[in-house]
């Protein structure tokens, strides 16, 4: 999106996709093999940035959905009775060989999925196996995590993933599962399920005993049927508010526990007195990281009166040098949106901030032909009462509210059913401490902005959900305390 | 001769007290994020057709240097020559920008780049330290631009600077700048010295206010010279400060730039911070020696298909 | 004992820190097991349900923004003010549950002493809970715990008063606020708690007991979309499944209902129930950042 009269226009560099063999065809991995579907239906799964199908697989049915649950609860006996110190071992396999083949499953998401191979090379993947081997060296140390002498595995956990972070989300479910000794059915999401196949094959790499990982493709009824099949202990799901209340509400008085990571809408608050320059690069990769397909994205810009003008500016002018386009060149910045019915919830939402009569900016940037592009775009003169200032758009729009004190900001941040994130700008520390303690959310970055890691705990308060993932706390979800 | 123009922003250079007010007023660096920010863009791919446009605009945006007690005049000229035709085989290869010695050695680069539209620069005012008297860094100056100096690299009393003599340092660029008359006025903080963003970014608008021509992050004589992060600071100040002054000022980073996969890092820094208007050698420099040879190696590259050697370019 | 008529006490609700009426104006027999009456309690409403979130909704920003030193302090007076009242409720566990005097007073002297636990809970927690993480990156990395907001708590049917006190300490040490649906059949020692907690320094808003049917007071209360956690001790399992679903509305924390021996070490997972990691990140920078050698 480089304007057209500046000579240093960078030619293409697309990362080679020779790298990785995408079968035609996928099955369920169930009990340590490639099955097919009892039941006859498929599905596709495209390409988002041209609409090539790049392979069909099996949506699986409940009868599939029950014997990989069997499987894992057969595979459970053993895997939950092995020292802790072999699981480790497998679990460091597994992240030994996710580096291995980093740049191969790298490749596969981006186009999966849509986003840029920069992120899915510089984060995505080196985030998969930081969290497996961070989790491998709990497996034998759960005595000393803090939950009483000799915490109990749960049993097999059910874990329905999304499609924005494919790969991370399998591992933020599975490293700490094994790592306690559950077993596990896991579905990835309807759109993005050929990292979870080829994680399949990890497993056999690594000699994972047959059983402890099942992998089940479908839609929505796949899960619905692992998340309500009596077999399962335990019930991990990552996706939107509203299914995740739907689970809530399947699974009530049963003794099945739940983790929630669900939706957001971050308050990312820029005081006057801010580093504006990294302020600006927060603020985009707050909101434009995976083209704002990420729950806990700052969709909402909260920046104090005094320097709007001279903050809007910078954000316009660093939003133009964004490169939208492959997702497999290397210098791309904004990849594709990972669906049409995304593209098409995203789209109406911004026509509903329009309608509303909240003023619309979008960098000015061309939209390839084919596949599903939403060009950043940022909406100002928003107030708390617009629909882009309440609803998740979980995608490359950023709402711009103003504030005049600390009070209205952290007033203004809370104000939202939803409680995962939140950001805040500003170079007085005390400032920092005191609006943080005061936001209800569950991950603050201060000075930064979507930082993740293995060693730290994430998860939301209120409607973002509950439990947390990552560190000593994402333990808790998989043990029977 | 042109008088140095007044100061920008005249009312917050009236005193001591009002530069520090102003200077410590400017936006905070974050260092994680800032250098995060280089390391990012350090990661954009440039190949083929903007790879060739980069070697050839990089080679043309060197400060050929040579700072060395041991210069003769003989190493000088050869200097020269190469500055004007760096690959004698291929003649469509762009000059540098300018070369770089001390003022001793100006008439001798004078004399061997006549007409060739490649420009003389000289370090001077006690370069590297700076640590002379004012009268004798402007004898300095006023001795490089008599002997033909089109540019002066000049560098700040950092002593000054880290004690917060900010009107010093002002006036003290301005006193070299009126001595400069119409040489380019380069100012070199020598970052590595400054020991905090924060003070790079102050010593940038201070530098900008007294009416410095570029500036510039180092000498090349201390531990750490041109980073990609010292760099992209000072080339969002620039950026800043035409925005706030319509006034355009240049960027030269120097020192430990040797090969072209750094100095297209740079350039990658220029076109996304300050802006196409940068991308051009009035505005932008490399202070640099080695890293000549390299992008003339990577230029045969690209243009025979196979690699070359460092005996298919020529030693200084 | 002459024969001198005693004052009976008309039991009310607490609810802000003051002694209502049920806004409904009713009120229900309340009577020992074996029958006999004991007195009348407040009939709680729906609205009384409501009033009570309000209050404790209100009570929720200083209760949690105390220091845990001073909450500590409170907790502590509590038991302090309860030992005080030792021989009432001795009275009223024993009418309540049908114990012998010595029964009801072991009871009565766990509960106190639940409170001196939890009085020593409270600033020391976070510090079990929470942490530095040791990222891998140039940044400082902070998990705190923080309360969940305002928690509907229905006290166990069965222990009247230790059970109670069990359940509304952990919510409380940790900076939540409360509003409790006391034991149905036997809400006399809750109610009379109101009057320990009114002089116990613990502001008003902070516990809120409401007496009446469980199922109509919890149904409203498990739905309401400013209560942002549920403790399920005090219903059965058709009524506790009821309510998780009614509490998925807006996804209230739940602590379903399992069997507990009140006598035994309570742990911490009453009160990590009822808390939210907060984790806060900071870039750390660096000296010398500019490239200065030091």
């Amino acid at each position: 999106m480089t304007t057209t009269t500046n000579p240093f226009a960078y030619a293409p560099a697309p990362e080679s996709r020779a790298i990785v063999d995408i079968a035609p065809s996928y099955g369920l991995f169930i009990d340590g093999e490639f099955t097919e579907s009892s039941g006859q239906d498929r599905n596709k799964t495209v390409s988002p940035a041209t609409e090539e199908v790049l392979a069909e697989y099996a949506q699986a049915n409940a009868e599939d959905v029950d014997r990989a649950v069997k499987a894992a609860r057969k595979a459970f006996e053993k895997w939950s009775a092995l020292p802790g110190s072999e699981r480790a071992k497998y679990l460091f396999r597994i992240a030994r060989i996710i580096q291995e083949r980093s740049r191969e499953l790298a490749v596969l998401e981006t186009l999966d999925n849509g986003k840029p191979i920069k992120e899915t090379r510089d984060a995505d993947l080196p985030l998969v196996a930081a969290h497996f081997f961070y989790y491998a060296g709990w497996a034998d140390k759960l005595d000393h995590a803090g939950y009483g002498p000799n915490p109990r595995p749960l049993g097999v956990a059910g874990q329905v993933i999304p499609w924005n972070f494919p790969l991370l989300m399998l591992a933020w479910k599975i490293a700490p599962a094994l790592a306690t000794g559950n077993t596990v059915v896991l579905k990835p999401a309807e759109t993005t399920p050929l990292s979870a196949l080829f994680f399949a094959d990890i497993c056999r790499q690594a000699g994972l005993p047959r059983g402890v990982v099942n992998i089940v493709t479908g839609d929505g009824r796949t899960g619905q049927a692992l998340v309500s099949h009596p077999g399962i202990n335990k019930v991990a799901f990552t996706g939107s508010t509203a299914v995740g209340k739907a689970i809530a509400r399947e699974i009530a008085g049963t003794d099945k526990k739940v983790t929630l990571e669900l939706g957001g809408k971050g308050a990312n608050i820029v005081f006057d007195d801010a580093p504006i320059d990294q302020a600006v690069e927060g603020i985009v990769n707050g909101i434009f990281f995976n083209q704002g397909q990420v729950c806990c994205a700052g969709s909402r810009l909260l920046v104090q009166e005094s320097i709007q003008e001279e903050l809007l500016d910078a954000l316009k002018r660093r939003l133009s040098t964004l490169r939208l386009g492959d997702p497999l060149d290397k210098n791309t910045d904004i990849g594709a949106i990972n669906s049409a019915e995304q593209l098409a919830r995203i789209t109406a939402l911004a026509e509903t901030g329009e309608a509303e009569g909240a003023e619309r900016w979008s960098a000015p940037c061309e939209l390839p032909s084919a596949g599903y592009w939403f060009a950043p775009t940022l909406f100002t003169n928003v107030t708390q009462a617009h629909t882009v200032a309440r609803d998740e758009i979980f995608g490359p729009v950023l709402s711009v509210l103003t504030f005049r004190t600390p009070d209205e900001a952290v007033a203004k941040a809370n104000n939202s059913q939803y409680g995962l994130s939140a950001g805040i700008w500003t170079e007085k520390g005390s400032r920092i401490l005191a609006v943080a303690s005061k936001l209800r959310a569950g991950v603050v970055w201060a000075n930064t902005f979507n930082k993740f890691d293995p060693t730290s705990p994430f998860g939301g308060y209120k409607e973002s959900g509950f439990g947390r993932e990552g560190g000593r706390h994402g333990l808790e979800a998989y043990l029977d305390v | 001769m042109p008088i140095a123009p007044a100061s920008a922003l005249p009312e917050v250079t009236a005193s001591d007290q009002a530069l520090r007010r102003y200077l410590h007023g400017l936006p905070g660096v974050d260092p994680v994020g800032l250098e995060a920010r280089a390391a990012s863009l350090g990661t954009r791919s440039i190949k083929t057709t903007a790879k060739a446009y980069a070697i050839d605009l990089a080679i043309s945006m060197i400060d050929l240097t040579t700072l060395e007690g041991a210069d003769t005049p003989g190493k000088v000229r050869s200097l020269a020559a190469k500055a004007v035709r760096p690959d004698p085989t291929d003649r469509t290869t762009p000059a540098t920008a300018a070369v770089c010695v001390y003022p001793d050695m100006v008439a001798t680069a004078k004399a061997g780049l006549q007409g060739s539209g490649v420009k003389v620069a000289s370090v001077a005012t006690a370069f590297p330290a700076g640590r002379a008297a004012l009268g004798v860094k402007l004898a300095d100056t006023r001795d490089a631009v008599a002997a033909g100096a089109d540019e002066i690299d000049m560098v700040i009393d950092r002593g000054a600077f880290l004690a917060g003599g900010y009107l010093k340092v002002y006036e003290e660029i301005r006193a070299v700048k009126e001595a400069a008359g119409s040489a380019r006025l380069k100012v070199i903080f020598e970052t590595g010295e400054l020991s905090t963003y924060d003070n790079i970014r102050r010593a940038s608008w201070l530098g900008m206010l007294a009416g410095a021509d570029f500036i510039k992050t180092s000498t090349g004589k201390v531990a750490v010279n041109a980073t990609p992060a010292n760099t992209l600071l000072m080339l969002e100040a620039v950026r800043d400060f035409r925005r706030q002054t319509g006034v355009q000022v240049g960027v030269k980073p120097a020192g430990g730039i040797r090969t072209t996969k750094d100095a297209i890092k740079f350039l990658v820094l220029v076109n996304e911070t300050a802006g196409p208007d940068w991308l051009d050698p009035h505005w932008f420099r490399f202070g640099a020696s080695s890293l000549l040879n390299d992008l003339l190696m990577q230029r045969q590259k690209l243009a025979t298909g196979r690699y070359s050697g460092p005996d298919y370019v020529t030693v200084d | 004992m002459s024969d001198r008529l005693s004052v009976f006490k008309t039991y009310k609700l607490y609810v802000g820190g003051k002694f209502p009426r049920s806004e409904s104006g009713r009120v229900y027999e309340v009577t020992d097991p074996k029958g006999k009456w004991l007195a009348n309690a407040p009939l709680s409403s729906r609205k009384d349900a409501r009033d009570a979130v309000v209050a404790a909704r209100k009570a929720f920003g200083g209760w949690s923004g105390a220091t845990a030193y001073n909450r500590g302090q409170i907790l502590y007076r509590v038991a302090e003010m309860l030992e005080g009242r030792r021989e009432q409720f001795v009275r009223e566990v024993a009418d309540a549950e049908g114990l012998s005097k010595s029964k009801a007073a072991a009871q009565v002297d766990a509960a106190i002493d639940r409170w001196v636990w939890y009085a020593g809970w409270t600033d020391k927690i976070a510090q079990l809970v929470g942490g530095a993480n040791p990222v891998a990156g140039p940044f400082f990395n902070l998990s705190t715990p923080e309360p969940t907001g305002v928690v509907t708590v229905l006290a166990p049917q069965d222990s009247s008063f230790l059970g109670l006190m069990s359940v509304i300490a952990p919510v409380i040490a940790t900076g939540n606020t409360a509003v409790v649906v006391a034991s149905e059949r036997a809400p006399l020692p809750a109610l009379s708690l109101g009057e320990v907690l009114a002089t116990s320094d613990l502001p008003g808003g902070v516990v809120n007991v409401l007496s009446g049917r469980t199922a109509e007071l919890a149904a409203p209360l498990a739905a309401h979309q400013d209560v942002n956690a549920i403790d399920l001790a005090g219903a059965d399992a058709a009524l506790a499944k009821e309510l998780e679903i009614a509490a998925a509305d807006n996804l209230k924390r739940v602590l379903r209902p399992a069997a507990v021996d009140y006598t035994a070490d309570p742990g911490t997972r009453r009160m990590t129930a009822f808390l939210e990691t907060k984790t806060v990140w900071h870039p750390t920078g660096a000296l010398g950042a500019a490239g200065s050698s030091y």
